[in-house]
């Protein structure tokens, strides 16, 4: 990928909401440039979504997050493709990645309440036939997130007028 | 005091009338210098609220976690003593390497190399090492704010050489010889420039070496900001031929490597300059905190790629004030270095100093007025762009909309 793609997304994994006509001054480039690259790349889904990150231990309505170690058999041919789909599939999963090392997936999964996700757990995701293992452990606090330190100890202490 | 006994008439009387006042026992030439124009406009804008400063001359940066690290670790590690005066050996020897691969200067990191407090103190010891009574120093302004009240304490004499937005803020050769008198014994040479952020290339930098062989002068270049510059990379005058041994070169970890309150700062030059430097050093200072020290040999031997994602940040936030500020309609020349725009405000009718008071008190925005960088700097305002994107933009539009009400 060329330079000019690769700061543009470096910026927009920053801050989606910057427009296009603002990434091409910061790039010095013109905006149809821009333009065109992020439509390009959204086409060919470099960019997938554009969203916001959020720290959710400040909403009344808390989530509970969990992360999941899943040890499964591969099926032949398809390795973990299929069962990576089954798993998914369900709104309630998050994210998963096929791991090197102890086990095969890490999928994460949020609910409303502890209850809600050892439950999905224990009825969803144990029962797949090719699943020979779970293991659940639940996210108390998350310190920081997409590059994000949630609880900013630095702030801006610089001086407001400094020679 | 006890009379002696016997006392000629021509001795000098120990009787003197009593001082009046506080001020009465501060020395003269503390006396002589004024207040910075800076500090006025610090106590009018500090404390309020809701302001967006463009003011600030440090990187928005916090120092990159791997170099504050470093410096926790040996403090955990007892690494608490005062160091060898000229700075820790392996420091001397990573800036000496430093320089070498970025800006082609080699330097002796035993003879050649001295750590100081901030690249401020390697100016101060640099002027007192060199400067006379009575002996002329050259400083192109506008320009950050030290060399002349520093050239004043050593009881030079300031010569001001003012460089106009025309020539974008460069110091021209002609301005150089039309400022020189036989008095004229040192150069400052501050580029990449605060405020104006004009550099010099190599092409514009060797007629001065010429001036300043001729003239037999010595340079002291502060070249603290050599690493923001945007498009062409930074010339060390000391890299010019024939000009190592005529240059102490001045620069520090603060702006490259976000480390302003680490007062991190080194000066490098011919061995007997530096040798005096070190004198004065070692009486007044000591050495510098050891802390530091260690952080920036974090800073130098680990910290290229975090530096350079940095100027890369500011290069974007710098193409983003320019082009606002002309969009606004404030003329602005096109700064290649550090991280000011300096564009003009004289077309409203106002001083530099009015529209900054105006601009702080009515639309909330600091910035500082030129006329504090001395000569040359009287209708321009420097606008620090080490802001994140969003907050540059709202201060532009909140600048704009001033603008329409003068």
């Amino acid at each position: 990928m060329d330079d000019l793609r690769l700061k543009i997304l470096e910026l927009l994994r920053e801050d989606g909401r910057l427009p296009p006509s603002t990434i091409a001054t910061m790039l010095g480039v013109d905006e149809e440039t821009v333009r065109e690259a992020i439509a390009d790349m959204e086409k060919k889904h470099v960019i997938v979504k554009y969203g916001a990150t959020i720290n959710w231990s400040k909403v009344d309505d808390d989530k509970v997050t969990a992360l999941i170690e899943v040890q499964c058999t591969p099926e032949r041919g398809r390795g973990f493709e299929k069962i990576a789909e089954r798993i998914y599939l369900y709104p309630e999963v998050k994210s998963v990645y096929l791991m090197s090392g102890a086990y095969d997936l890490l999928v994460e999964i949020e609910g409303k309440t502890l209850k809600e996700v050892a439950s999905f757990v224990s009825s969803k995701l144990a029962p797949i036939e090719s699943v020979i293992s779970t293991k659940t452990f639940f996210i108390l606090k998350k310190y920081k997130q997409d590059g994000v330190i949630f609880e900013e100890l630095n702030g801006d202490h610089r001086l407001a007028v400094s020679p | 005091m006890i009379k002696q006994p016997v006392k000629s008439e021509s001795e000098p009387s120990t009787e003197r009338s009593r001082r009046k006042s506080m001020a009465d026992y501060l020395a003269d030439n503390v006396k002589a210098i004024p207040p910075s124009g800076i500090r006025r406009f610090f106590d009018l804008v500090s404390g309020s609220k809701d302001v967006i400063s463009l003011g600030v001359g440090e990187p928005d940066f916090v120092t990159p976690w791997r170099f504050r690290d470093a410096a926790v670790y040996s403090i955990e590690k007892g690494r608490t003593q005062y160091t060898s005066n000229a700075g820790l050996p392996e420091l001397r020897e990573a800036i000496a390497e430093y320089l070498h691969g970025r800006f082609g200067l080699t330097y002796d990191p035993a003879k050649e190399v001295l750590v100081t407090v901030g690249a401020s103190e390697a100016v101060d010891l640099a002027l007192r090492a060199l400067v006379n009574p009575g002996d002329e120093v050259l400083i192109p302004e506008p320009s950050y704010v030290c060399y002349s009240p520093i050239t004043k304490l050593c009881g030079g004499v300031v010569v001001g050489i003012e460089t106009r937005p025309e020539d974008g803020f460069k110091l021209t050769p002609a301005a150089l010889r039309a400022a020189l008198t036989p008095k004229s014994k040192v150069l400052i040479l501050s580029f990449p420039n605060n405020p104006t952020g004009a550099i010099m290339t190599r092409e514009e930098l060797l007629p001065i070496a010429r001036v300043v062989e001729e003239h037999d002068l010595i340079v002291v270049a502060d070249e603290i900001y050599a690493e923001l510059t945007y498009g062409a990379k930074h010339v060390s005058f000391a890299s010019l031929p024939g000009m190592r041994d005529r240059t102490v070169l001045v620069s520090g970890m603060s702006k490259a490597f976000a480390m302003t309150g680490w007062r991190m700062g080194y000066a490098c030059g011919h061995p007997e300059i530096i040798a005096a430097m070190l004198k004065i050093h070692q009486y007044t200072v000591m050495c510098a905190p050891i802390m530091s020290q260690v952080a920036a040999i974090e800073a130098l031997r680990g910290g290229m790629e975090e530096m350079e994602r940095m100027v890369e940040s500011f290069n974007q936030r710098r193409r983003l004030i320019v082009q606002g500020l002309r969009d606004i309609g404030l003329p602005c020349h096109e700064p290649q270095g550090a991280f000011y725009a300096f564009p003009s405000i004289r077309h409203t009718g106002l001083t530099s100093e009015q529209f900054a008071e105006r601009l702080f008190r009515e639309a909330k925005v600091a910035a500082v007025p030129g006329n504090v960088f001395g000569k040359g700097g009287e209708g321009f305002l420097r606008c620090s762009y080490a802001t994140s994107p969003t907050l540059l933009q709202e201060a532009l539009e909140r600048i704009g909309k001033f603008l329409k009400t003068l």
